[in-house]
């Protein structure tokens, strides 16, 4: 799926991402470090890290795109595949799961229709349970959606936070939708990447299924 | 007792988070005094004699810390340790979310105390809203000339980045988080040498937790003679306690050091929920060894806690009552590890892997009695022989959670499952 050290024939980016991404180039001592940034302003913009856009971060901050992309393999919340508009994590992890987050996460996957790591038909939510702690085990059980936190989880309130959510656009793509977004750069880059059902990186990297979670056989 | 406020005096006060109320509390006043009245020198000493500890796990004096930097060497650099992501732990986003010019306050007077011109303050990429906020007060704090050139008209200047990082919990380790600020997968570096004397950049670096820092101001306005008197003798000041698990009330408290964890839990947390008996806790989040309902009484206090076999951490308690299966638990916080092992040595990657699979296999009654006991090798042939303790950590829970509760963890050999959910009628913990 590489096109690692290639010039991107098209610019995938914004004129703003790109100025964005420059400014963040001379903000730091070294502009190295302005990868997870950059990383993150091509996420928002796309909805994932399209190898396209991880070759212009690449060129604007003078460094291959395989570092680029190494870089990006590392950090869970960077989505190398499109995802649904809104994201949805739950955590499971020992303090939450003392207050009931195995069954936030069988509540969610019961309304979403789709196992953790799945997005919704309707390409509006793609969920995850996650065993990585996001630090809301004061008001646990929890949730972020689109990495705002979410506390105290009851089924009432999870209906009215999904409701309230699905009207709004999702936190990706400034300037054109996340779909349209990844539907121009599937169709640019290999076939099997429409094989593959959207997942985050996340899920790859997680723990496998827990054998009493919800749903397992 | 009620709760000793100091780092969380204001909070409550509306709109805290800005700066013209953060002025109206006395905010700023900290800096104006440090840069006007004392010398740089004189606040490392004046941080020596609180003798302030680390906030963020190790404990290590931060006054000593700061000492190792190399004279003469620059430029130097501070980071800030803001991504919080111990198992239980939830302190520093709530200073963040509550004060977060407290915090910029103290990344001045450090960066001024050790001749810093560029802090660094690292969130974790889950905290999304915290490092917003922690950019509106940076941009605030500059406009109003707290950062910047000439600040407070003194000989110092000073600058402020904050970084987002993107998902992982080992970039909370001191090294990994320089590496992954550098641009890189975050991985631990060989110390030494250690970064005060080759860090950022290759150059002297102190990374310190964001709590920790919070403290500075106080510590500049009222001394550090003054700050010494909170607390023990080891374990100066106050902390934020994170609560969590099976109490009544779950949140973050500050007690001064010293008082019993028994308070924290009956007072402040309203006790074990619903009623039921306590059956252990962890108190310092989820790397830490797990302690009885016989240890309430021990103080909140370092080195007592170290003495009983286990370490206040980051501050984090988790409560666990009758109902909670220590396996679950184990299982639990080791795949924790392993999602968050780096991969960069043998003995953490492969070890949280090994571990993983014996505890699942364990709660799904495939694990004998002879292949348990093989548990106890796979944590030797990690603890101690990691190449940084994130290793070593995912030993530690489930060694003292076996040990403790051995036969809990035998009766799953023997019933062919979960006999604490068995016995419950339940599937899920906490359900």
């Amino acid at each position: 799926m590489s096109h690692a050290g290639s010039t991107p024939s098209a610019a995938v980016l914004s004129a703003e991402a790109r100025a964005h991404i420059e400014r963040l180039r001379e903000r730091y001592p070294h502009p190295r470090s302005a990868i997870l940034p950059s990383l993150w302003a091509v996420q928002d913009e796309l909805g994932f890290l399209a190898p396209e856009g991880m070759s212009e971060v690449a060129q604007l901050l003078g460094v291959t795109a395989s570092e680029v992309q190494a870089v990006s393999t590392f950090y869970s919340m960077y989505l190398a595949r499109p995802a649904g508009r809104h994201h949805v994590l739950v955590c499971i992890n020992a303090a939450c799961a003392l207050r009931g987050a195995d069954d936030t996460a069988a509540y969610l996957e019961r309304r979403l229709g789709v196992p953790s790591g799945g997005t919704t038909a309707d390409g509006l939510f793609t969920w995850q349970s996650t065993i990585e702690c996001l630090g809301g085990c004061g008001g646990a059980p929890m949730m972020q959606v689109d990495h705002h936190f979410h506390e105290n989880l009851t089924p009432e309130r999870i209906e009215a936070i999904l409701d309230r959510v699905a009207g709004q656009p999702g936190p990706h793509g400034a300037a054109r939708s996340a779909a349209a977004a990844a539907a121009t750069l599937t169709e640019q880059r290999a076939p099997e990447a429409e094989a593959t059902p959207p997942v985050a990186p996340r899920l790859r990297r997680g723990p496998r299924r827990r054998p009493d979670a919800p749903g397992a056989q | 007792m009620a709760e000793y406020r100091l780092l969380t005096a204001d909070i409550g006060t509306e709109g805290l988070q800005t700066l013209p109320v953060y002025e109206r509390r006395g905010g700023y006043g900290a800096l104006r005094k440090a840069v006007s009245d004392l010398t740089p020198e004189a606040i490392v000493e004046e941080v020596k004699r609180s003798r302030l500890r680390g906030r963020g796990g190790a404990g290590f004096p931060t006054g000593m810390k700061w000492g190792f930097l190399p004279k003469d060497v620059f430029p130097r650099y501070l980071c800030v340790n803001a991504d919080e992501s111990e198992p239980g732990c939830f302190k520093d986003r709530y200073l963040i979310d509550e004060n977060p010019h407290q915090l910029v306050e103290g990344v001045l007077i450090a960066a001024y105390a050790l001749h810093v011109e560029v802090a660094f303050i690292y969130v974790r990429g889950e905290y999304l809203d915290q490092r917003l906020l922690l950019e509106r007060a940076v941009e605030e704090a500059r406009a109003a000339g707290y950062l910047g050139k000439r600040i407070l008209g003194a000989d110092f200047d000073c600058d402020i980045i904050v970084h987002g990082g993107a998902g992982a919990y080992i970039c909370g380790e001191e090294t990994a988080l320089i590496d992954s600020l550098e641009g890189l997968r975050g991985q631990p570096r060989l110390k030494p040498p250690f970064p005060a004397v080759k860090g950022l950049y290759g150059q002297p670096t102190v990374v310190n937790n964001v709590e920790t820092l919070c403290n500075l101001p106080h510590i500049v306005m009222r001394g550090g003679e003054w700050f010494a008197g909170l607390g023990t003798e080891s374990s100066t000041g106050t902390r934020l306690w994170c609560c969590s698990g099976h109490v009544e009330r779950p949140g973050t408290y500050e007690l001064e050091l010293g008082r019993p964890i028994r308070e924290l839990l009956e007072e402040h947390c309203g006790g074990v929920w619903k009623g039921r008996q306590l059956k252990a806790f962890q108190p310092g989040g989820g790397s830490m060894q797990v302690l009885l309902p016989e240890h309430l009484d021990l103080p909140l206090d370092m080195d007592a806690v170290m003495k009983a076999g286990s370490s206040l951490g980051a501050g984090a308690m988790v409560f666990m009552d009758e109902t909670a299966c220590m396996v679950d638990i184990s299982s639990r916080l080791v795949d924790f590890y392993q999602h968050e092992s780096c991969g960069k040595c043998v003995p953490c990657r492969e070890g949280t892997y090994f571990e993983s699979t014996l505890l699942h296999r364990l709660e799904r009654g495939e694990c004998s009695l002879e292949e348990l006991g093989t548990l106890t090798d796979i944590c030797d042939n990690m603890n101690g022989k990691c190449f940084c303790p994130l290793g070593d950590t995912a030993t530690w829970f489930v060694l003292s959670a076996y040990q403790h509760f051995r036969d809990e963890f035998e009766a799953h050999c023997e019933a062919g499952g979960c006999p604490v959910k068995a016995r419950q009628g339940q599937v899920a913990v906490g359900a």
